[in-house]
């Protein structure tokens, strides 16, 4: 019995089984938790979409469940975040234990000083949920439910889109077609595209349960722990008392077995005692897979999220990448349909998150490869690191249980205009996320992220096409920047740095700006 | 004396780096890798006293980390 009651979201006949048939700018296929943000966020720079979803009801089962703060701080914008931290488990630490005994403590947020925590823990269904009620208040969002994509025809200039639903099939004709249909992306199957990757094949066990009681808000991981002592767990709670138990059951495990309930019950008895008292949410018994395409964009039509890239859930680093996806497309997009920037800046998208997406499947694979060791070499060493933690904090700093999610820097990117002054001894550097810090009675987040951001330590400074935000007194934020008088960073609708100097220049900012929209620099 | 914090700026790229090394290996193969790895870092350390300690440290491990042997 779930404590979450899934509510249903009305289908609506649309209006083109009726002959109105206008062409669409953007068509996204999909309504996961990338679908409904790139939705948002191109509405929030003025471009209307359809959004298309098969079914009529959010995410079954708790699945992506750690949003981490970029995602939190993407979703603000929208006005929905502050909904999710309040229904949702705050956390920054996590406890890694050996056997019975806590061996390495990380803390993901050492510093205060920033609108959101490093983590908030909220089953998919939750995010699914508030994102669908903030698309319904937003004119230039149309969620379709029950509208299922069943043959695309690509074209030069566009895609269109047979739609089945249950009153008959309509096409849709869009400038741009947004594949953010899951890991097992239809669309991508109608392109036959490969999804090259590797294949784990150790089994695990997700027990998601309602259990009352002193729950550990911190992320907890155990090797070899006395309730299960031949392999891994990992707990998080999520809100309504919903613990989020992941068991490591090794190769040989058979899957339909595991999953009766009076196994799991054996084994969260083990865990929690016999006289705990749960109720099931939730249980999947799982293998994953970490793949990307070879490309994100295929002409007019662009891949997203889990349809594009998947990684194994040790790290976060699933659902994140994939609001990730959503922020850095959006604001390419609206620029390329304003006609502001070259249809060329959407291959920037592929370039920048492909990047992003190696360095996940980077760190998920070893990550993995630590908690699953494959070979015995990888075994001896692994439990070499295990037995030295104790007394060797070198040996901590190695335990990997998943490297949680930051946002991903994309070094080098065409994009973006390398440092020309040498004498930076901090603050992100082009490529890399802006950083947050307390602006006047509200927090520098606040103020980025609708278009380009002219930040300015000093008066203010303006140029055309860009937003100003000037810093005069706040510590925080000079310290975060490396700052001084004059200091200027350019930063991109997506809240990553696109360029930086030491005094403000127009022409340079200008030629920075046209730069990051994909235009030839101009000096 | 034996450092006992991390002296790695990148300390994940180093560990998946030596066990890496070792795939395709078979446990004699490994044992001959390991040995040349050992005796190459322990010409580098140079210091006589902190291989001894780093080797009473190998051989009083103070938490069993595998499956059983203590």
């Amino acid at each position: 019995m779930s404590s979450y009651t899934y509510r249903t979201y009305p289908y609506v006949r649309p209006a083109e089984l009726d002959g109105k048939s206008v062409r669409r700018p953007v068509v996204i296929v999909g309504a996961g938790m990338a679908g409904p943000t790139l939705a948002l966020a191109l509405a929030e720079k003025g471009v209307p979409s359809v959004v298309l979803d098969e079914d009529d009801t959010v995410s079954l089962g708790s699945r992506s469940i750690c949003q981490a703060k970029h995602s939190l701080e993407t979703w603000d914008r929208f006005g929905i975040a502050g909904r999710m931290t309040e229904k949702g488990i705050t956390w920054t630490e996590g406890e890694v234990y050996l056997r019975d005994k806590p061996v390495y403590r990380f803390n993901l947020a050492p510093e205060p000083g920033h609108k959101f925590p490093a983590f908030v823990n909220l089953q998919q269904y939750y995010v699914e949920e508030f994102l669908y009620e903030r698309c319904a208040g937003e004119p230039l969002v149309e969620l379709r439910h029950r509208n299922k994509v069943v043959a695309i025809r690509p074209r030069a200039d566009g895609v269109a889109v047979d739609v089945e639903t249950p009153d008959g099939r309509y096409t849709l004709d869009a400038d741009w077609l947004v594949a953010c249909d899951g890991v097992r992306s239809a669309v991508r199957h109608m392109l036959d595209l490969p999804y090259p990757g590797e294949v784990f094949h150790d089994r695990f066990l997700i027990a998601d349960i309602r259990l009352k009681g002193d729950l550990p808000k911190e992320r907890r991981f155990w090797f070899y722990p006395p309730f299960h002592p031949t392999n891994s767990v990992l707990l998080h709670r999520q809100a309504d008392d919903v613990l989020r138990v992941d068991f490591q059951l090794g190769r040989d495990a058979d899957p339909e077995e595991e999953k009766k309930p009076e196994n799991v019950d054996k084994r969260l008895r083990q865990m929690f005692g016999p006289d705990a008292r749960w109720e099931h949410e939730w249980t999947s018994v799982y293998t994953f897979t970490c793949r990307m395409m070879e490309r994100f964009v295929h002409g007019r039509t662009i891949f997203v999220g889990d349809a594009a890239h998947v990684v194994s859930p040790f790290g976060a680093r699933g659902g994140n990448a994939a609001v990730a996806d959503a922020d850095n497309l959006a604001w390419k997009l609206a620029a390329v349909i304003a006609g502001r920037a070259p249809a060329g800046l959407i291959d920037s998208y592929c370039s920048e998150r492909r990047a992003a997406s190696v360095e996940n499947i980077r760190h998920s694979t070893r990550a993995t490869d630590f908690i699953t060791p494959k070979f015995p070499a990888s075994r001896v060493f692994r439990d070499a690191t295990l037995a030295l933690a104790r007394d060797f904090p070198f040996a901590r700093s190695l335990i990997n249980s998943g490297r949680l999610s930051v946002p991903t820097a994309h070094t080098g990117s065409p994009l973006d205009t390398p440092d020309r002054d040498n004498d930076w001894a901090g603050g992100p550097p082009p490529g890399c996320a802006a950083v947050d810090a307390p602006l006047g009675d509200g927090w520098l987040v606040d103020r980025l992220g609708r278009d380009f951001t002219v930040l300015t330590f000093g008066p203010a400074a303006a140029i055309p096409g860009a937003r100003s935000v000037s810093v005069e007194a706040e510590e925080l934020a000079q310290r975060r920047y490396d700052a001084r008088p004059g200091t200027t960073y350019l930063i991109r609708p997506d809240r990553y740095v696109a360029a930086r100097w030491r005094t403000f220049d127009p022409q340079a900012v200008q030629a920075a700006l046209d730069r990051a929209l994909g235009k030839e620099p101009t000096c | 004396m034996l450092k006992r914090t991390s002296n790695l700026a990148r300390p994940d790229e180093v560990y998946n780096a030596i066990v890496d090394a070792h795939k395709g290996l078979d446990d004699e193969q490994a044992r001959a890798f390991d040995a040349r790895l050992i005796l190459l870092l322990a010409n580098h350390v140079g210091d006589e006293a902190v291989i001894r300690e780093a080797l009473a440290a190998a051989a009083a491990p103070a938490i069993d980390g595998g499956n059983g042997v203590v």
